[in-house]
């Protein structure tokens, strides 16, 4: 796990170690834009501007929806947010079947003792 | 004891649950493949899951099936699989075959004076396996459902 958290946390600091980078996730603090808005306003070319929003979303920081030849981009930290989310609906499940798991092996122990 | 339940993801592309119960290893795993006793607990009722019905053929190369119904649901949800390892009492390996991204889980039980520590370790195929499971259960899906559910209403308004 910890192992894990250090790799996304190397992910994250090498995409902020750009300042174009820094300055998309601010942007995109204000509001959602597309790679279109972005490189204009970064002047640069779309090319160049999916490269750093790649690497942007690469680390989860930033994430990118495509709907028709549009391809938005919102800051990212919602995803991590719903994996904690997800992460801890699962957890719930696993908890609710193992106290049932341990009733049915306290059963299974009483059985045996009966039985000897 | 601790008998709490933990989730936790480990990397890109695996989930690992674990917990410890007040029995020995032989016991949990009997509980873990018999089908009347599977049954009892795979499927909690707070979830709003019961089983409709449930075939085990636990030995390396056997397969299984599990179909539940769910209170949101008309359609019921089977899942399915082959069991790749059976190492009585402590180790199980299956795959999970409803889904083509389905991930491989490893159970193991390891047993200590008379508790035994149940660790459950999906192996996704790739990290696009394990995030789409996520995204796609996750409540942050539903907008975007009803979203969908929205325009077609509009679409359907607007053709009457």
């Amino acid at each position: 796990m910890v192992q894990y958290i250090t790799t996304r946390l190397d992910a994250s600091f090498a995409a902020l170690s750009d300042a174009t980078r820094r300055g998309v996730l601010e942007r995109l603090g204000r509001s959602d834009a597309s790679i279109t808005e972005l490189a204009d306003k970064f002047h640069m070319t779309l090319t160049g501007m999916k490269k750093h929003v790649g690497v942007l979303e690469q680390a989860g920081l930033v994430a990118t929806e495509k709907v028709g030849r549009v391809r938005t981009c919102r800051l990212g930290l919602r995803r991590l947010e719903e994996e904690a989310a997800w992460i801890e609906g699962h957890r719930q499940l696993w908890d609710a079947r193992f106290d049932a798991l341990d009733k049915v092996v306290e059963e299974l122990k009483r059985k045996e003792k009966v039985d000897e | 004891m601790n008998n709490r339940t933990t989730v936790e993801r480990t990397s890109d592309r695996e989930l690992v649950a674990t917990r410890t119960l007040d029995g020995p290893a032989r016991l949990v795993f009997e509980a873990w493949t018999k089908p009347e006793l599977i049954m009892r607990w795979w499927a909690p009722k707070s979830f709003g899951i019961s089983f409709l019905s449930c075939e085990t053929d636990v030995r390396t190369g056997g397969s299984y099936r599990f179909v539940f119904g769910h209170a949101a649901s008309e359609q019921p949800m089977a899942f399915f699989g082959r069991y790749i390892e059976v190492t009585p009492p402590s180790r199980i390996v299956w795959t999970n075959e409803e889904d083509e991204d389905g991930a491989v889980t490893t159970v193991t039980f390891e047993e200590k004076d008379g508790k035994t520590r149940v660790v459950v370790h999906d192996l996704y195929p790739s990290k696009e396996a394990l995030d789409g499971a996520i995204a796609s259960e996750s409540t942050g899906a539903w907008p975007e459902q009803f979203e969908a559910l929205d325009d077609l209403l509009t679409t359907l308004g607007a053709s009457v």
